[in-house]
């Protein structure tokens, strides 16, 4: 199993606990983000920037940026594998995707230690 | 062993030819379970590339009041409203979807009837929950 996570190396029991974990984290920030804007009246500035200033919001935040970008790496795996039969094609658009959800992290990383 | 393979390539040549063909495609249709599947994966892809509109959103509009005043701007305005409404109602079915997945992994839904049955109500909710949305963010 250490070897396995070391290369990076992935299996099916990996991807279906990988799968659910992840999905249990960003589930818990859409219902906080949601119960946040439903109990919210006329958002300003101050109150959008001061919720993410804490350090708790910002690990939460991070936690599930994270977990989007391995969530994503199934999932879009998962379609991909389904409907892209050139192997080529295949691996050049898995390059792209997982570049652009590694992104969204490092995009979310910096914004996070700005605010 | 020469007689059984010529009795192998015999029946595969049976089911070849008795296989049943059917190209009319308006008498094909999807069960709820298949359509639950795909909106899954629809709207997983979707809010993959929302999130291209979702995470600019945040970085400008938490940068400073004037980022957050042009987001305001575009989140009042028709695009920002449909990206709005569509990344949530997209995001409400993949959670439905998902806690439904949830049920499956443990042993529930997974027969024809019950499997179909909760894919209709999925949906149904979905559909709901995205009026209400929809009504709330306009």
């Amino acid at each position: 199993m250490l070897t396995n996570q070391a290369s990076m190396k992935r299996n099916g029991v990996q991807d279906y606990v990988s799968l659910r974990t992840t999905a249990a984290i960003i589930f818990a920030y859409s219902v906080f983000m949601a119960w946040f804007f439903i109990t919210t009246d006329n958002l300003t500035f101050i109150e959008w920037r001061g919720l993410f200033s804490g350090l708790a919001m910002k690990v939460f935040t991070l936690a599930a940026l994270i977990a989007i970008m391995i969530h994503v790496r199934i999932g879009l795996w998962q379609v991909l594998t389904d409907y892209v039969k050139s192997s080529g094609l295949r691996a050049t658009l898995q390059y792209v995707l997982n570049l652009i959800a590694f992104g969204y992290v490092a995009v979310g990383l910096f914004v996070l230690w700005g605010v | 062993m020469g007689n059984s393979i010529s009795l192998r390539i015999k029946q595969a040549y049976i089911v070849k030819k008795q296989r049943p063909v059917n190209l009319e495609l308006n008498t094909i249709k999807f069960p709820p379970s298949a359509i639950s599947s795909i909106l899954h994966r629809v709207t997983g892809v979707a809010m993959f590339f929302a999130l291209l509109f979702v995470i600019w959103a945040w970085a400008v509009s938490v940068s400073s009041p004037e980022g957050f005043a042009d987001v305001q701007a575009i989140m009042n305005g028709f695009l920002g409203k449909f990206v709005a409404i569509g990344t949530a109602s997209a995001l409400t079915y993949h959670i439905l979807g998902g806690l439904r997945h949830v049920v499956m992994d443990l042993g529930h839904w997974e027969e024809l009837e019950s499997g179909n049955l909760s894919a209709k109500a999925v949906i149904a909710l979905w559909i709901i929950l995205t009026v209400v949305l929809g009504v709330a963010l306009c």
